[in-house]
């Protein structure tokens, strides 16, 4: 436990200074001060070691930043005062604007251009009653999301079992299915995606599929986890009766894995809920290629309109799902999930 | 084994009444799940109007594209010449250089040509008047009039009149399409081509083996330059393949991951110790600090792409301010949370000697805390690797925007393949190394659970 532990071990007298394990000290039996001595060396020589380390990682910051100004076509201290004025300028004619964006109602400035062009987009389901074409994007995205989570999960639910170390012998089994799900995990969402809309033309389905696949990765690492450190005694006693494979994974293993699943599966949506946004930008549909669209247009209260929904949504469902997951697993630390993403 | 009697029955029934009597939504909660999602499933599947969008989806180029991914089409015209010489045009994108001597594609005195498909016995011998096309060696003539090219009656299905061109079908080796004025051939070949060097490259024709050789050999095959120079020049000038693009793009996306995660790492860390509870004893400071840190973390990291693409022009810039926009909330929610976590004992022997403030948290929470930190930015650095490419599709540069490019053009599937194999080996190599990294780390079990 560093250093803590073993300043009292040896009767070390505190100093108020900072650098207090390797302030001179006096009195002490000579057999005690070699021992000092060398624990002096010790902390010295990690202390030395985390010193290069650290200026190593700055070193290297240095330099990537240097290097990612160069790259970039803009330097960063030349566009510094655009950004601001981006920022100052980059504003809605009335803040009442942002509301009638997002639930299209005609704006008083309407002067024939796009820009203010709110109503013409309405998404209606009977005469009268419209949902708001911003609202109608929001809501694709969304159930986006939810759809590749259920198949993702579902497919992940199947494969993990053979990937978990204490229900699969066969060692080719095992390493094949791991390494389907590490590929599908890394391989970039934006290729799949760019693949099926060259082939099916811009549309949800692209999406569906790229967060589809990434899902059955990122979920069957972390179910077959839980699976290898389930309990095992259920399945001994299921195997002393002689049941099936598929009856011991059925009635021993899913009950208790269930929850974290479920669990695991209700963060991944959220994750999802991003990840659906970020490839609907790039052609999948929905509103992430509304809002690229609007910022790149100088739309700003529809802009605008989709940050506020965006967050709000985000926060609900991180709400709502973190509400459910408390409930089904208690509190333990599954917000540090994001490994797998 | 006998049947149990009614009285045993309904004592075991009495005793057990929530294994026998469960409530509704245990007996039936599985199915009734099922069933709402499958419902559900139903639903989307006319929201988003997929059967006629896989209906109407360009299924025969899907073979195309997939097949590109790891095999190079040659597409030469043979134009007819009104001499009654047959000549092979090819576009800019050829792959061949000039005047190379084409394996496949033999000139004859006469001015006929053979295209060679699958062996002898599958190949075209063409020429202005007629196209023989042999199919597993038996000859079908095409005749060649001024009007079109007409296929010989009662010809095998590989032969397809279209009009007035006919298609020949020799499967993976390729196809031909006959024309009254021209022969488009289509072979396609495994492997990348001209992956080493470009047709314009004096090095064109080296394979990896004779690459190695003239690494080692003594001539120079430029005057005055080593080899060794002249091959590592080449390949990286490859104007097919741009490979030194490529690795460009690709540091560049690295680089946005690696300083997007460790900026945020340097503001979440001093940042984290306001947010606890325990550390710093102030309410409205710990709450502002949190939903500060929730408000920056739940902003889309497309939003905040998009956002400085437009302030800053594309480049690693947006990509590193997304990444660490988004990671300083998300890392100071962690952060904060190992710290409400920590050991006090450690705390309050450091108080305990009249430490002071500073020196309480260097001593008695870092120690604790700096295992769990390091591990978990390595976490979110190995992640961003992967996001960085998607950030960058949306305008922030690096390999996601070549990528992007890339499969635009429809036809450089091969290089989308190269890419996606580079990108593929990085995210390895860097989830093996921060693997490492973290296993080194944390040590005990307690610590393992973060």
């Amino acid at each position: 436990m560093g250093p803590g532990c073993r300043r009292g071990d040896i009767g070390f007298v505190e100093t108020t200074s900072q650098m207090a394990d390797i302030a001179p000290s006096t009195g002490l039996a000579p057999a005690t001060e070699t021992l000092l001595k060398h624990y002096r060396a010790q902390v010295m020589t990690r202390r030395v070691y985390s010193i290069l380390v650290a200026l190593g990682v700055l070193v290297a910051l240095f330099l990537a930043m240097n290097y990612a100004n160069a790259a970039n076509s803009g330097k960063f201290f030349d566009r510094l005062p655009y950004m601001f004025d981006f920022v100052k300028n980059f504003l809605p004619r009335d803040p009442l604007e942002i509301f009638r964006a997002m639930f299209d109602l005609p704006s008083p400035y309407f002067d024939g251009s796009a820009k203010y062009d709110y109503t013409s987009e309405r998404v209606y389901i009977t005469v009268n009653l419209y949902i708001p074409h911003l609202i109608y994007q929001l809501i694709i995205t969304v159930n986006i999301a939810i759809v590749s989570t259920i198949i993702g999960g579902t497919l992940a639910f199947c494969l993990c079992f053979f990937a978990a170390t204490n229900l699969v012998g066969a060692g080719a089994v095992r390493w094949f299915v791991r390494r389907v799900m590490e590929v599908l995990r890394a391989f970039p969402e934006i290729v799949i995606a760019g693949m099926l809309t060259a082939i099916l033309s811009i549309g949800p389905i692209a999406a569906i599929v790229a967060v589809s696949l990434h899902t059955i990765g990122a979920l069957g690492k972390l179910f077959f986890e839980v699976v290898e450190n389930a309990d095992m005694k259920p399945d001994e006693g299921l195997k002393s009766v002689g049941a099936t494979w598929l009856e011991r994974v059925r009635y021993a293993i899913v009950p208790q894995v269930l929850p974290n699943f479920v669990s695991y599966g209700l963060l991944r949506m959220e994750i999802n809920v991003r990840a659906s946004t970020i490839i609907g930008a790039v052609g999948g549909g929905g509103i992430g290629e509304v809002f690229r669209l609007s910022i790149g247009r100088d739309y700003a209260a529809q802009t605008y309109a989709i940050i506020i929904m965006l967050l709000v949504t985000i926060i609900v469902i991180d709400q709502f799902s973190g509400w459910l997951r408390r409930r089904l697993v208690g509190n333990q630390g599954f917000d540090i999930a994001r490994g797998s993403v | 084994m006998t049947a149990i009697s009614s009285a045993e029955r309904a004592r075991l029934e009495k005793k057990f009444p929530d294994v026998f009597k469960r409530s509704f939504f245990k007996q039936y909660g599985l199915p009734l799940g099922i069933g709402l999602t499958l419902a559900y499933l139903v639903f989307c599947w006319f929201f988003f109007n997929v059967g006629p969008a896989l209906q109407n989806g360009k299924w025969d180029r899907a073979s195309i594209y997939v097949q590109d991914w790891y095999s190079w089409r040659a597409q030469p015209r043979l134009r007819f010449g009104d001499d009654g010489v047959v000549t092979a045009q090819w576009s800019s994108r050829g792959q061949y250089p000039e005047g190379a001597n084409i394996p496949w594609l033999t000139p004859h005195d006469d001015g006929s040509m053979t295209a060679v498909f699958d062996g002898e016995a599958n190949r075209l011998d063409i020429s202005t008047t007629g196209v023989d096309v042999y199919i597993d060696g038996v000859a079908w003539p095409v005749t060649i009039t001024a009007d079109g090219a007409y296929a010989p009656e009662n010809a095998p299905p590989a032969i397809e009149q279209d009009r007035d061109k006919v298609w020949v079908h020799y499967g993976f080796a390729g196809q031909a399409e006959i024309r009254d004025n021209q022969v488009a051939v289509q072979r396609r070949f495994f492997g990348w081509a001209n992956f080493l060097y470009d047709p314009r490259s004096v090095l064109w024709g080296n394979d990896l083996f004779s690459s190695i050789g003239l690494a080692f050999s003594g001539d120079q095959v430029v005057e005055g330059k080593p080899n060794i120079q002249l091959i590592w020049e080449q390949w990286l000038g490859n104007q097919a393949w741009q490979h030194a693009d490529i690795l460009v793009k690709l540091f560049q996306t690295l680089v946005m991951a690696f300083v997007g995660t460790l900026l945020a790492t340097l503001i979440a860390f001093p940042l984290a110790f306001f947010a606890a509870r325990n550390i710093t004893q102030n309410r409205p400071t710990n709450w502002l600090m949190k939903r500060f840190f929730d408000f920056i973390r739940s902003v889309d990291m497309l939003i905040w792409a998009l956002f400085f693409t437009r302030g800053f022009g594309p480049g690693p810039i947006p990509g590193i301010a997304a990444i660490f926009l988004t990671d300083t909330g998300a890392l100071g929610k962690v952060y904060a949370e190992a710290l409400e976590n920590v050991d006090d004992k450690q705390r309050e022997g450091m108080k305990s000697v009249g430490a002071h403030p500073v020196s309480v948290n260097r001593y008695g929470v870092v120690p604790q805390v700096l295992p769990v930190f390091v591990s978990q930015s390595l976490y979110f650095w190995e992640s961003n690797t992967r996001s960085a490419t998607v950030i960058g599709a949306v305008g922030a540069g690096g390999i996601g925007l070549k990528l992007l490019e890339t499969m635009g053009t429809n036809s450089d599937w091969d290089k989308v393949a190269y890419m996606v194999l580079l990108i593929l080996f990085v995210v390895f190599l860097f989830d093996n190394i921060s693997t490492a990294i973290r296993q080194r780390l944390i040590v005990g079990p307690g610590q393992a659970a973060h």
